[in-house]
């Protein structure tokens, strides 16, 4: 018995081993052509970065996870050792210690180290992924029951809806559950101010290899920054549980060069007159705050539900 | 559990005659009774928990929508499997159960305090579980159990399903506070003759630890679903921002109570390992005061860490710092136990039965759990672990792994003793390792597919999630196994009626429960036990 114990420690702890030099694998390098920001089959990571604070919330995962793999292997070892040493074949007589004060205070003290060694970058981590200090562009983000719906303040604000694509009309490439029609678009290289607001019930935009993620809740408007340093696209999911279809609404960013965002902006302009997609939900007509405490105020002066 | 052939006569005794069936079971105001159905109702609502785990892993086993109809039936079932699992069997076995059979045994009274209001707890918990089961086939509710608004009005969630489990909530609420209540006086009040606070049993000091946070926590839950009721049925508009209200407020009231809840539902087990490991080791536990002051410890600051779950709801970036600060506090006395636990093992004379085996697999197994929710109490990190299988992976080790382990050590601890029966230590092995190999089969790659970044309550996933999800399910069927394996385990209990001895477990076992019989008489002592 206690060697099937041993056994499945070690097997345990070799498992946390390899996953940890697994984790430690950095990402890719960047090869030319468009990068792509989604899940891996089979990967154990974080999604690789391809801003500056998804860089950043990576490089602090780093610390992380290689202490807790630390303290859970220090944790198991102790474990086996004792199973091995101290079972009651080996060790007929128990001792009766059931003090010892120097230990005590190590085990009080010393966590507490490790977690000041934890807290430090972290908190200096949490005020650099709070706002961007000076923002190029400002771009609203809307959840919607089961959409997305994103406004340009900056460029005439322009709106328009991101619906997923189904199953049977993905593209070769498109990855199923991922992939929308309009794409949220941004220039590469900007600080992007995003501004979430909500419509009709909480949703979250999270876009993981940005490193972003804040909810969108009726009635209020919150403030978060994200960028992408790499051309390519950087796909999410709504990420709070809003009804029967919070399973199909993803999120794709699209990273462009500047002069090709700014020739979107201007055929966007256009295409998405006045906010009034062809998409837009004939069906949703359940009252909302979303026009009032939307951040901007729509340029046409139309008075948006 | 129900030890039918427990009216053993024991012959001597004028007081130990048990009354007729239906005033022992339905207007019982014995602890033991009470806690016997506590821990039925427990493995009945286990039932249907695991049975909507089973079918949510078949569902996730593959890409694609297979079982479930659509998104809201999906809904419906991830809520109700939280909802039974917090409310109606992880709490009920704890602390109904194991509380009430074993709480005033250990400090030697008669009783509790109130063996009437005792009964009406439990009684509360029916109907409580038959409006939630019930809710199931009228609409049922598809919030998620953290019911957050405006998501759980009536405007998205209409029909009477999320009423029902709402006012489900309201009398396992009752109950528990009730149950708290007659705890606390119970422990304050009712120890033998030298039983001081600081020779209390440690699953005793957790007990009360646990009444205290449920009195506390509990009434914060009542109002907002009250106020959630309300905004749902009578028009008000605590939580709609087009009445004034705010959405955000609701997830405070709730993680107010939600987050010591979390420690309502692992204390118990905390104190249930901790007589596991030092009867087994044969050694007195190591630290005994500051295990004891650890849970204080963990009960005070597990008030204070609530918008932990909030880093993303937009508080702003210094009240995040401070939550941020105060969880990763919790570490230090979760710790000081998980060292203390070690250290009571060290220099034992072990020996390895089924509850051993459950206790130290809790040990290791919190410990993956815990260290994990250091990681997610960084709001630098959660920004994209929030909301995650990452979580779901955390949650899971420190409750399916650490508080239903602590369940399963209590149950193979204590069920000679309350049953009358030995369980098979072969048969209780085979579960040990069964439950421990399909529980990390489970939740181990969920890590993997949070960090990746899929999001939880989806029937239907990018591909690229797919092969963990099929891992996990697998792991998942081989739990389902287990745990049809430990209802056989209980049935060979009760088949083959092996006579368990007053104390089975040897000089390492100290506490008053091992000095009557097993099962101790209908009352248990007719005298008060004096503690030296």
């Amino acid at each position: 018995m206690r060697r099937i114990l041993s056994t499945a420690l070690a097997l345990a702890l070799g498992g946390m081993v390899t996953g940890g030099t697994a984790f430690a694998q950095s990402p890719p390098p960047a090869p030319g052509g468009e990068a792509i920001g989604a899940p891996v089959p089979w990967g154990i990571d974080l999604q690789d970065p391809f801003g500056p604070i998804q860089a950043a919330i990576y490089d602090f995962n780093q610390l992380v996870l290689w202490i807790i793999v630390g303290i859970t292997i220090f944790v198991a070892g102790l474990l086996a050792w004792v199973i091995w040493r101290y079972n009651a074949d080996r060790n007929p007589v128990p001792s009766r210690v059931s003090h010892n004060t120097t230990l005590e205070i190590a085990w009080t003290v010393v966590p507490v180290l490790i977690l000041l060694v934890i807290a430090i970058p972290s908190f200096r981590l949490i005020y650099y992924e709070d706002r961007a200090r000076d923002p190029e562009l400002t771009i609203n983000v809307q959840g919607r029951q089961w959409y997305w719906h994103y406004g340009y303040p900056d460029n005439g604000n322009f709106t328009f809806d991101s619906y997923p694509i189904p199953e049977g009309e993905l593209r070769p490439g498109q990855p199923r559950n991922l992939a929308v029609d309009n794409p949220l678009v941004i220039p590469v290289g900007a600080d992007i101010r995003v501004l979430t607001t909500g419509h009709d019930v909480i949703h979250s935009f999270f876009v993981p290899s940005l490193g972003v993620q804040k909810y969108t809740i009726p009635g209020r408007t919150m403030e978060t920054w994200m960028r992408a340093d790499r051309e390519g696209t950087f796909y999410g999911q709504c990420n709070q549980i809003c009804g029967n279809n919070h399973w199909f609404m993803p999120i794709a960013v699209r990273a462009v060069p500047r002069a090709e965002f700014d020739a979107w902006v201007a055929q966007a302009r256009t295409r998405f007159a006045e906010g009034k997609a062809p998409g837009w939900p004939e069906r949703d007509q359940t009252t909302s705050v979303a026009s009032i405490t939307e951040p901007t105020v729509d340029s046409s002066g139309e008075v948006r539900r | 559990m129900a030890h039918a052939a427990h009216d053993t006569h024991h012959g001597h005794d004028d007081h130990n005659h048990a009354p007729g069936f239906v005033t022992r079971w339905f207007f019982s105001t014995n602890h033991k009774d009470i806690g016997s159905l506590y821990i039925i109702f427990a493995v009945v609502a286990a039932f249907l928990g695991v049975g909507l785990s089973m079918l949510m892993r078949l569902e996730l086993q593959a890409p694609g929508m297979q079982f479930f109809a659509d998104g809201q039936m999906w809904n419906v079932a991830v809520t109700a499997h939280g909802i039974l699992m917090v409310f109606y069997v992880v709490m009920p076995a704890l602390i109904g159960g194991f509380g009430n059979w074993f709480v005033p045994i250990m400090i030697g009274a008669p009783d509790m305090a109130f063996p009437r209001l005792n009964n009406i707890s439990f009684w509360l918990l029916v109907p409580a579980l038959g409006l939630t089961v019930a809710s199931l086939f009228v609409g049922g509710t598809g919030t998620g159990w953290t019911l957050y608004p405006p998501l759980s009005d009536s405007q998205y969630q209409g029909g009477p399903g999320l009423d029902m489990a709402l006012f489900g909530l309201h009398l396992a609420g009752a109950s528990s506070i009730l149950g708290a209540a007659n705890f606390i006086t119970t422990i304050f009040n009712m120890r033998a003759p030298g039983m001081t606070l600081h020779k209390m049993p440690l699953f005793v000091w957790a007990m009360l630890v646990t009444a205290f946070l449920l009195l506390l926590s509990v009434p914060v839950l009542g109002g907002a679903i009250t106020m959630l009721i309300t905004d749902r049925n009578f028009g008000t508009a605590f939580f709609k921002p087009e009445g004034g209200g705010d959405p955000v407020l609701f997830q405070h009231l709730f993680w107010f109570f939600g987050h010591p809840e979390v420690y309502i539902m692992i204390l118990p087990a905390f104190g249930i390992v901790s007589h596991i490991l030092s009867t087994f080791s044969r050694k007195p536990i190591f630290g005994y005061l500051g295990m004891a002051y650890a849970m204080v410890a963990i009960g005070v600051v597990g008030f204070v860490v609530w918008a932990h779950h909030m880093f993303t709801s937009g508080i702003s970036v210094d009240t995040r710092a401070y939550f941020m600060a105060a969880t990763m506090i919790i570490a230090v006395p979760t710790g000081i136990k998980i060292f203390s636990w070690i250290a009571t093992m060290w220099g034992g004379s072990i020996s390895f039965k089924t509850p051993m085996l459950f206790a130290v697999g809790f040990v290791f197994l919190f410990t993956v759990g815990g260290v994990t929710g250091v990681k997610l109490a960084n709001a630098s990190v959660d920004v994209i672990l929030h909301n995650t299988y990452y979580v779901i992976a955390h949650f899971h080790y420190v409750l399916s792994l650490g508080a239903v382990f602590g369940i399963y050590a209590g149950f193979y601890y204590w069920i000679g003793k309350m049953s009358g029966y030995q369980y098979s230590e072969t048969l209780g092995k085979i579960h040990f390792w069964l439950t421990f190999a399909g529980v990390n089969l489970t939740f181990f790659p969920m890590h993997f597919l949070g960090a990746q970044g899929m999001p939880r309550r989806y029937p239907d996933y990018p591909d690229a999630f797919a092969g963990w999800n099929l891992v996990a399910s697998l792991g998942a069927y081989l739990s389902g196994i287990s745990f049809l394996f430990f209802i056989y385990v209980v049935v060979d209990l009760y088949l083959k009626k092996r006579a368990a001895a007053a104390n089975p477990w040897g000089e390492g076992a100290t506490t008053l429960e091992w000095q009557v019989s097993s099962p101790p008489p209908f009352h248990t002592f007719d005298e008060l036990p004096r503690i030296r």
